[in-house]
C-alpha cells in the first residue's frame, strides 16, 4: 500500500451523491431502493425471530405453560407470516436482485425505477397491514390460512393479516416485472444470455413465478376476506363451498413462493462459488436451464401438500410423479457446484463458508423432499415436524444462508468497505451449528409422530424438543453477530477497492460503492460468466495489492 | 402396514445418507486439495461435460422413479379399505373425537378395537378440517367438512397409542388427541359388553327418522312417495336420468342433504333438504339406522359398502347446489 496518499476529492457514489431523508425516500436509484428494502427486511427478520424465540421457549416443556394456546397459535401464524412474505420472498430478489440486476447486466438502473420504489411502498403498506394485524391482537390461523378455520371459525383478524400480504404481494409482481423488463431489454453491449452470471438467470426464473404465482395468492386471499365478511359459498360447505378448493388455489401459489426464496439463492451461490473458486460454473448451461425448470416445474406439484386431504388418490399420483421431476433440476445445480470445486483454487472467505453451508443444507433439505413427495411416506409425516425440518432446511438453510453468504460477498460492492473476516467466520459456523441442532432433532421428532404446531405435546418428545430450543439459541445469537459487524464496519471497516475478491463480474468493474449511474462509461462485454481473462486477471491483481 | 412405510422409509434414509456423505466429502476433499496455495493462481476452465450431466441426471431419475413407484403402491395399500374391516363412524369437532361403534358403544378420545382387526374409519366433522393421526399405525387422513373421508388400519399388537390431530383446528388442536386401545379379542368382547346401557347408534337414527317424519314418505310397504329404504344399503341404485350410484354412506349422505342431486328412477324430486337441520352425528345415526335395516341386517354393509372405492377422492363433495328451501315441492306432510 502506498504510504503518501494525495488529498484527492471525494468521488461522488450513490451514498454520498445526496444526503437527507428525502433524498431517500424520494429515490429512484436502484440501489438506495435496495438498501431500504434491507432496512425494512431485516427489521421483519427480527419481529419473526422474536416470535421463534417465543415458540422454542414454550416448547422446552411437555405441557404449554409459558404462554396460553390462543396465544401460542398466534405466535407460529405470526412468524411464518412474517418470515415468508415479509423477509424471505423479498430477501434476495428485493435487496440483492434490485442492487445487483442492473449492475450485472450493465445497465444504468432497472427499466422502471419508479416502479421500483413504489414497489418498496406498497410493501410497506402491506407491513403496516400486518404490523396492525400483530398489535391489535394477532391471527391464529397458520400462515396456510386453511378453510373454513380461516373463514369461518377463527375469531382473530384475519382480514387485516389476509389484506397485509394481498397488498404486500403486488409489489413482489412489480419487482419481478422490472427484472424481466431489464434483462430482457437492457443488456450491456455484448452480454448475450449465454454470457450472463447465473445469479441473473435465477432472478429471471423467480421473475416468471412472481408475476405468474402472485396473483392467484392475491386472489384466493382476497375470497376469504369475501368468504369471511358476505358469506359467499366459496369454501365454508355450510355456504355450498368446498374447503379443499381453497388448498388448491393456496398451494397453486403457494409451493412455486418455495422456489421464490430458493431461487435467488440459488443464484447467489453460483456467483460465491465461481468467485472463491476462481473458476467458471461447471455446465453452466444446465445449471442456467435448471432455474428455468425449477421455475416451470414448479407450478405443476402443489398437489403434494394434499396427499392426505381426502385429494383423489389419482390426483395424487400425478402430483407425485411430477414433485420427482422438479427434484432433478435441483440435483442437477448440486452436483455442477460440486464438480466446479474440481481443479479449482478454493479460497475459504466467509461468503464461500455460507456457499458450502447451503450445499450441505440444501442438499439435506432437498433429499428429505424426496420423503416428502413419496405417497406412502407423506402420509405418516406430513403435518409433523419432519415438515417442520425439512422447509427449514431449505428456507433457512438454503434460503437464509444464501442471503447471507451474498449480503457478505457485495458487502463491501455496497458500503465500500470491508468487515471484519475473524468475527464474520466466527458468526458463519455458529449459525451453522446452532442451525443444524435446531432443526435435525426435528426431522425425528417428525417421524416419531409429534404434530406441527402443537402447544403442547407427550413427555416422550420433550429431549429432542430440549436440543432443538438449545440449538435455536446458538442460532439466534449467530444471527446477532452479523448485525453487529456488518453495521460496525459502515463506518469503521477497511475500505473496500472495486474488485476486493476479486471476481469477474460487472459490478467488480465499478467504483465501491458505485456511481449513481453505475458505470462511468457503458460497459462492453467481450468474455464469458467467470472468465477470468489475461486482462482482468491483471487488474485483479492489481487491486490486490493496493 | 407399518412395516411396508418403515421399509420405504428406510430406503430414502439409505438414499439420503448416501447422496448428502457424497457430496460432503466431495466437496471436503476438493475444498482441501484443490485450496488456494498463491493469491497469482487462476485455475484453467473446464467447460463441463455432457457425459457427466447425463449420469447425473439418469441416476436420479432412475432413483426417483423407484421412490415414486414403491411410494404410490404402499399409498394405495394405505387407502384402500380391505373389505371385511370393522366399521367405525367418527365425527370429529373442536376439539374431540367421537368414535361410534356401530353396535352400541360410544366413546370420546378413546378407542378400543380388537387386535388383529383390520378397522375403517368412515369420518365426518361438525366444523373445521382435522385429522386423524395414529403414528403407530402410521395413518393419517383428513376429515373435511362436507363429505366423508375413510382411512383403515390394523393393530397388531395390544397396546395404547397416541392419537393426534394433524390438521390445524384452532386453539386447542394439541389437545385434540387421544388413545387408541389395541385389545386381546376377549378383553375387547368384555369392554363391548360391559358399561354403556345407551340407545345403540342405529336406534337414536330410528327416532331420529320418526321424529323428522321421515317415515311417512320413505315406507316400507312401497306405498309411501320415497323409496323403500329397507334392504337399500350397499346396493345400487337406478337413478333417474340414466346412471347407477352405490348406496353407502356418501349417497346416503348426499340424499338427505342435496335430494336433488341423485335422484332415484320413478320418483319425483319433492324431498326437501335437511342442510342445517341434522348435524353430521345425526346424520351418522341416520345412515347407521338405514344400514341397519340393509340386506341381512348390516352384513351386507359391512363387506359391502363403499368397500370398491375407499379412496377420499371418490367420495362426493357435498352441497354443490345452492341451498334451496323448497317450499312448494314441500310434502304436506312434512308439516304436522
Amino acid at each position: 500500500m502506498s504510504t503518501v496518499t494525495l488529498p484527492v476529492e471525494r468521488s461522488k457514489n450513490y451514498l454520498n451523491v445526496d444526503y437527507g431523508v428525502k433524498s431517500w425516500l424520494l429515490t429512484t436509484d436502484h440501489k438506495r431502493i435496495a438498501l431500504l428494502y434491507l432496512a425494512s427486511i431485516t427489521f421483519f427478520f427480527f419481529i419473526g425471530g422474536a416470535f421463534a424465540v417465543l415458540i422454542r421457549l414454550e416448547l422446552v416443556t411437555p405441557p404449554g405453560d409459558l404462554v396460553s394456546s390462543e396465544t401460542y397459535n398466534k405466535l407460529f401464524t405470526m412468524h411464518g407470516i412474517v418470515m415468508i412474505f415479509f423477509f424471505l420472498i423479498p430477501s434476495v430478489p428485493a435487496v440483492l436482485g434490485n442492487f445487483l440486476v442492473p449492475l450485472m447486466v450493465g445497465a444504468r438502473d432497472l427499466a422502471f425505477p419508479k416502479l421500483n420504489l413504489a414497489s418498496w411502498y406498497i410493501y410497506n403498506l402491506g407491513a403496516l397491514f400486518t404490523i396492525y394485524a400483530i398489535v391489535s391482537g394477532g391471527v391464529d390461523t397458520g400462515w396456510t390460512f386453511y378453510t373454513p378455520y380461516s373463514s369461518s371459525y377463527a375469531n382473530t383478524h384475519v382480514i387485516a393479516a389476509a389484506l397485509g400480504i394481498f397488498v404486500a404481494g403486488f409489489s413482489s409482481i412489480l419487482t419481478g416485472l422490472n427484472f424481466i423488463v431489464t434483462i430482457h431489454t437492457m443488456r450491456a453491449p455484448g452480454m448475450t444470455w449465454f454470457r450472463l452470471p447465473l445469479f441473473i438467470w435465477a432472478h429471471y426464473a423467480t421473475s416468471l413465478i412472481m408475476i405468474l404465482g402472485t396473483p392467484v395468492l392475491a386472489i384466493t386471499i382476497l375470497l376469504v376476506a369475501f368468504e369471511r365478511l358476505f358469506h359467499i359459498g366459496l369454501f365454508d360447505p355450510a355456504y355450498g363451498g368446498d374447503p379443499v378448493l381453497f388448498q388448491h388455489l393456496f398451494w397453486f401459489y403457494s409451493h412455486p413462493a418455495v422456489y421464490i426464496m430458493i431461487l435467488p439463492s440459488m443464484g447467489v451461490v453460483s456467483e460465491l462459488i465461481a468467485a472463491f473458486t476462481r473458476k467458471n460454473i461447471f455446465g453452466y448451461k444446465f445449471v442456467a436451464f435448471s432455474s428455468v425448470a425449477i421455475a416451470v416445474f414448479g407450478f405443476l406439484v402443489w398437489g403434494h401438500h394434499m396427499f392426505v386431504s381426502s385429494q383423489s388418490v389419482y390426483a395424487g399420483l400425478i402430483f407425485s410423479l411430477l414433485s420427482y421431476a422438479v427434484a432433478i433440476p435441483s440435483a442437477v445445480k448440486v452436483f455442477n457446484w460440486t464438480a466446479t470445486l474440481y481443479r479449482s483454487s478454493v479460497s475459504y472467505q466467509t461468503p464461500m463458508l455460507y456457499a458450502f453451508g447451503f450445499i450441505g443444507l440444501f442438499t439435506i433439505g432437498g433429499l428429505t423432499g424426496l420423503f416428502l413427495a413419496s405417497l406412502g411416506i407423506d402420509v405418516h409425516v406430513t403435518d409433523t415436524y419432519f415438515v417442520v425440518a425439512h422447509f427449514h432446511y431449505i428456507m433457512v438453510g438454503g434460503a437464509i444462508m444464501g442471503y447471507l453468504g451474498g449480503l457478505h460477498y457485495w458487502w463491501p460492492k455496497i458500503t465500500g468497505r470491508l468487515y471484519p473476516e475473524f468475527w464474520s467466520k466466527i458468526a458463519a459456523l455458529i449459525i451453522f451449528v446452532g442451525f443444524n441442532l435446531t432443526f435435525f432433532p426435528q426431522f425425528i421428532l417428525g417421524y416419531l409422530g409429534m404434530p406441527r404446531r402443537y402447544h403442547a405435546y407427550p413427555e416422550e418428545f420433550q429431549v429432542l424438543n430440549v436440543m432443538s430450543s438449545a440449538g435455536a439459541s446458538i442460532l439466534g445469537l449467530g444471527y446477532l453477530i452479523p448485525m453487529v459487524y456488518l453495521i460496525w464496519s459502515m463506518r469503521y471497516g477497511p475500505k473496500a477497492g472495486s474488485n476486493p475478491w476479486p471476481a469477474t463480474g460487472l459490478e467488480w468493474q465499478t467504483a465501491s460503492p458505485p456511481p449513481t449511474d453505475n458505470f462511468l462509461e457503458t460497459p462492453v462485454v467481450t468474455w464469458d460468466a467467470y472468465e477470468f481473462t489475461p486482462e482482468n486477471q491483471r487488474t485483479a491483481m492489481v487491486e490486490q495489492r493496493m | 402396514m407399518a412395516g411396508r412405510v418403515d421399509a420405504l422409509y428406510f430406503f430414502l434414509v439409505a438414499v439420503t445418507i448416501f447422496f448428502s456423505v457424497l457430496i460432503a466429502a466431495l466437496e471436503i476433499y476438493f475444498a482441501i486439495k484443490y485450496r488456494r496455495r498463491s493469491e497469482r493462481e487462476f485455475p484453467e476452465p473446464i467447460e463441463g461435460s455432457m457425459k457427466l450431466e447425463s449420469i447425473w441426471i439418469i441416476i436420479p431419475f432412475v432413483l426417483s422413479m423407484v421412490m415414486f413407484v414403491w411410494g404410490a403402491s404402499v399409498y394405495f395399500a394405505l387407502y384402500r379399505p380391505p373389505r371385511n374391516a370393522l366399521e367405525i363412524y367418527v365425527v370429529a369437532k373442536q376439539w374431540m373425537w367421537k368414535f361410534q361403534h356401530l353396535d352400541g358403544q360410544r366413546e370420546i378420545n378413546e378407542l378400543h378395537v380388537p387386535v388383529n382387526q383390520k378397522v375403517k374409519l368412515i369420518m365426518a366433522t361438525e366444523d373445521v378440517i382435522h385429522s386423524f393421526y395414529v403414528p403407530a399405525f402410521r395413518v393419517k387422513a383428513d376429515v373435511v367438512p362436507g363429505r366423508y373421508t375413510t382411512a383403515w388400519f390394523e393393530g397388531t399388537k395390544p397396546g395404547r397409542y397416541h392419537l393426534f390431530c394433524a390438521e390445524y383446528c384452532g386453539t386447542n388442536h394439541s389437545a385434540m388427541g387421544g388413545w387408541v386401545d389395541v385389545m386381546e379379542p376377549a378383553d375387547y368382547q368384555a369392554w363391548m359388553s360391559g358399561g354403556s346401557t345407551e340407545m345403540s347408534f342405529a336406534a337414536l337414527g330410528q327416532k331420529l327418522f320418526q321424529d323428522l317424519a321421515c317415515h311417512t314418505c320413505h315406507r316400507s310397504d312401497a306405498t309411501g312417495r320415497g323409496p323403500v329404504l329397507e334392504g337399500l344399503f350397499g346396493k345400487t341404485v337406478t337413478l333417474a336420468g340414466g346412471g347407477t350410484v352405490k348406496a353407502d354412506e356418501a349417497y346416503v349422505r348426499e340424499s338427505i342433504l342435496n335430494p336433488r342431486a341423485k335422484v332415484v328412477a320413478g320418483f319425483e324430486a319433492i324431498m326437501p333438504t335437511f342442510q342445517g337441520l341434522v348435524s353430521e352425528e345425526q346424520l351418522l345415526q341416520l345412515i347407521a339406522y338405514i344400514r341397519s335395516i340393509g340386506p341381512s341386517q348390516g352384513q351386507a354393509a359391512a363387506t359391502g359398502a363403499a368397500a370398491d372405492d375407499g379412496s377420499p377422492g371418490s367420495v362426493p363433495a357435498e352441497s354443490k347446489s345452492p341451498q334451496t328451501n323448497p317450499s312448494s315441492t314441500e310434502p304436506k306432510s312434512e308439516k304436522p
